[in-house]
């Protein structure tokens, strides 16, 4: 893999993991439990999409095989999307995914707050407009953990339950790729073990407001950045595809 | 053609104040400090914008809307470029864009940079654009479009949009 090969497959990571979650949120658009929700639900979907269109751009112009953003994120097939498998998890309920978004928002965060200074100046910039974002998304998603948390029994054991069972996806965030440890070299990528700390500190603190206790480590599940995904991900690309693939090269 | 840079610079400058936003249309692109620069290069006319937000629908509408006023006006070789950094920020909204929101019904942003403390947890308040009251609260974060949140006026009890600080 050569450095070019290497920031090709970082940004569609980077790139996937908001396709692929704001297509999640989005599916939420007309059913959330009140309008305020369902409102707040697409309009992060429509902060992650945005922010991976930035990526899926400069992508496509480093690939310069005629693609755009558009092909990128519509005709790939599913072992070519990188996105970490926590993001493709369903929606289940509101539990399953307000976890989802908390584990993912916290993670999110601390890697555009370093990635305002990468190398690549490119990414630099696409981070400094998305990490204002992702604090409201943060925000959001961490307050909503309190109040279910440290809600009723019914919420709490709702709450607690999703993030048992997802706290099985988390470790893939901080997993260095062979792409990670190239682009890292010179600067462009993260050192992703050292945020772990960040995080955590971020995830305890929310966790412990709520009264929910932090999940015991006793197994990990990853592949998604390296193309191995979950069958969920195979229904997700057929909603999201169904136009281009039904109607090949249309446009708005 | 001998061309007078400095003078067709303020005439785009002119014509661009007749782009409004599409979302909040009381608000032309360049109150909300979305024209970032002007190139006259020749013939050949550089608009520079940024985006609110990484995701704000808008964003092509208005890149349509310099093209069309700016081909109306004769100046038929535009190119828009979408440039990222520096990020937008409200800082950037100018004062007579934040009175013209606030007669439109929607609170203008209060603070000219990102208020970390309201966004890390403490309250603010918000003046009511309605009956001008300080009582009033966050229904929710995120309203009927990216750049705004959604409060209630706990006064005059009408529900009403924030421009929220970013």
């Amino acid at each position: 893999m050569n450095q070019q090969e290497a920031l090709i497959d970082y940004l569609l990571r980077l790139a996937d993991n908001g396709l692929i979650l704001g297509q999640r949120l989005g599916e939420w658009c007309g059913h959330g439990p009140v309008l305020e929700q369902d409102i707040a639900m697409t309009n992060i979907a429509l902060d992650h999409i945005g922010q991976a269109r930035n990526y899926y751009q400069y992508a496509a112009e480093i690939i310069a095989d005629g693609r755009d953003e558009d092909q990128l994120a519509f005709l790939r097939t599913v072992d070519q999307y990188r996105n970490l498998l926590l993001l493709e998890q369903p929606n289940e309920d509101w539990a399953y995914t307000l976890v989802r978004s908390f584990l993912y928002d916290a993670f999110n965060y601390e890697c555009l707050y370093l990635l305002k200074s990468s190398t690549d100046q490119r990414i630099a910039s696409i981070a400094e407009k998305a990490v204002k974002e992702v604090i409201y998304h943060r925000k959001f998603s961490s307050e909503w953990i309190i109040r279910m948390g440290d809600g009723t029994e019914e919420s709490h054991l709702k709450i607690q339950t999703a993030l048992d069972d997802l706290w099985l996806y988390h470790a893939e965030f901080f997993e260095m790729l062979e792409t990670d440890l190239l682009l890292l070299e010179s600067g462009i990528s993260l050192d992703l073990p050292s945020i772990k700390v960040n995080w955590l500190r971020h995830i305890e603190n929310v966790i412990s407001e709520a009264t929910l206790r932090v999940p015991s480590e006793l197994a990990y599940q990853s592949g998604g950045t390296r193309g191995m995904h979950s069958e969920h991900l195979g229904y997700i690309l057929t909603e999201l595809q169904y136009m281009q693939r039904t109607y090949p090269n249309m446009t708005w | 053609m001998v061309s007078e840079p400095i003078n067709i610079r303020s005439q785009v400058l002119q014509i661009l104040e007749r782009v409004t936003d599409p979302e909040i249309p009381v608000l032309t692109i360049s109150d909300l400090g979305v024209v970032r620069g002007v190139e006259i290069l020749g013939d050949d006319i550089e608009v520079t914008i940024t985006p609110t937000y990484s995701g704000c629908p808008a964003m092509k509408e208005i890149e349509w809307g310099i093209k069309t006023e700016l081909l109306a006006a004769g100046f038929p070789n535009v190119k828009v470029i979408t440039k990222l950094s520096p990020a937008w920020t409200t800082a950037w909204l100018t004062e007579a864009g934040k009175l013209k929101l606030k007669e439109y019904g929607i609170a203008p942003p209060d603070q000219d940079t990102e208020d970390k403390m309201s966004i890390m947890g403490s309250r603010k308040s918000i003046q009511c654009p309605q009956c001008q009251s300080n009582n009033t609260e966050l229904i929710s974060q995120f309203g009927s479009t990216a750049c705004k949140s959604l409060y209630r006026c706990l006064d005059c009890l009408e529900p009403f949009d924030y421009f929220k600080c970013h």
